[in-house]
């Protein structure tokens, strides 16, 4: 989906860099080949881009300007609608599983709105730092993630948890992502990634984890998902 | 970062952090924080424990293994970002080629993180 955009905006001066956010690189393979994509497709086995830049959840997006100024700090970055989630929207949730149905019910929930962010892209691709979506040092500091040292610990956690993992100890990780989730509730990156391994797609309540993504999300309201963008 | 050492490489602590030392002290960016003499090594390693406390970077250990990750700065503005400035990140494309933001310099960019989970 970033491809079409990257194709409009390019001759305007505007270059995507995608960033897979997963601790198992071929995993996110197949993705990078279907794409097959002009633009840089890089891999963060590590999540180094959590650290750096506040990304805490998937699609997340940073505007980089000409001079290497950050202008927009991470937010939710859709390219367009996404066929899939659009047919949880509109399935018969009576015919599946209640496990399932129950997970679709607070996926309907979500809130994103691509048509928003496309149009300020759009208005930034044309009018550069003209546009009022581009924003002062001050302000992108100002409207970046709040850090505190719990949520600098789960950075770290989660960094020894997947470095843990790619040496061959996955048992060893658990407890470190366990920390994790638990300093910086609201990074799904963290906790996505982790769930997954233990109940890919899904991501149920497992023994590894005392948490799901369906427990986490009535925790933490679906609406608050994907935060609403500020313009 | 991970540490298998508590005196950390000043240009890997650099690269990974975006944190410079210079006569200053660490420097991100317009910002530096002053350093005591004595956490720089004359072969150019840093004292992690000072850097840590100064920069306010948790260590965390695994159990009493060599093996520490020491998390981002919360000292200077308390949020994701302690510049405007776009770190220097370099990361590894599906074929491990390493590729470098600032190549990107003189264009606008879009980063955007995705996943298959």
């Amino acid at each position: 989906m970033w491809q079409e955009l990257r194709t409009e905006l390019h001759p305007k001066g505007v270059e995507i860099v995608t960033i897979a956010l997963d601790v198992d690189a071929e995993a996110a393979r197949p993705f990078i080949e279907a794409a097959n994509a002009e633009h840089p497709s890089l891999i963060d086995q590590a999540h180094i881009v959590d650290a750096l830049f506040g990304i805490v959840n998937v699609p997340n997006g940073v505007w980089i300007d000409e001079d290497g100024m950050i202008v927009r700090p991470a937010e939710a970055a859709h390219p367009g609608r996404n066929p899939l989630t659009d047919s949880f929207r509109t399935m018969d949730l009576s015919t599946l599983e209640p496990e399932i149905a129950n997970v679709l019910r607070e996926a309907r929930k979500i809130q994103t709105d691509p048509d928003a962010y496309v149009a300020m892209l759009r208005d930034w691709a044309e009018r550069g730092s003209d546009s009022p979506y581009a924003h002062s040092p001050d302000d992108v500091v100002q409207r970046s993630r709040m850090r505190d040292l719990d949520t600098a610990t789960a950075a770290a956690q989660f960094e020894l948890g997947q470095h843990l993992h790619r040496n061959g100890d996955h048992d060893a990780a658990v407890p470190h992502w366990c920390e994790a989730h638990r300093l910086d509730r609201e990074n799904w990156t963290y906790k996505r990634n982790a769930w997954n391994f233990e109940d890919p797609v899904r991501q149920g309540h497992t023994d590894a984890y005392d948490s799901s993504w369906y427990e986490d999300i009535l925790e933490i309201g679906a609406e608050n998902y994907y935060p609403a963008i500020t313009p | 970062m991970l540490l298998t050492d508590l005196w950390v490489d000043e240009e890997e602590f650099a690269t990974r952090t975006g944190w410079v030392v210079k006569p200053e002290g660490a420097c991100k960016a317009e910002v530096c924080v002053p350093l005591p003499n004595d956490a720089r090594r004359d072969d150019g390693r840093l004292d992690v424990n000072v850097l840590a406390e100064r920069l306010g970077m948790p260590l965390v250990r695994h159990g009493n293994a060599d093996l520490w990750a020491l998390g981002p700065e919360t000292a200077v503005t308390g949020r994701a970002l302690t510049s405007a400035v776009a770190p220097d990140l370099r990361l590894p494309d599906a074929d491990g080629r390493t590729f470098e933001l600032s190549s990107l310099r003189g264009q606008k960019v879009v980063m955007v993180a995705w996943a298959s989970w």
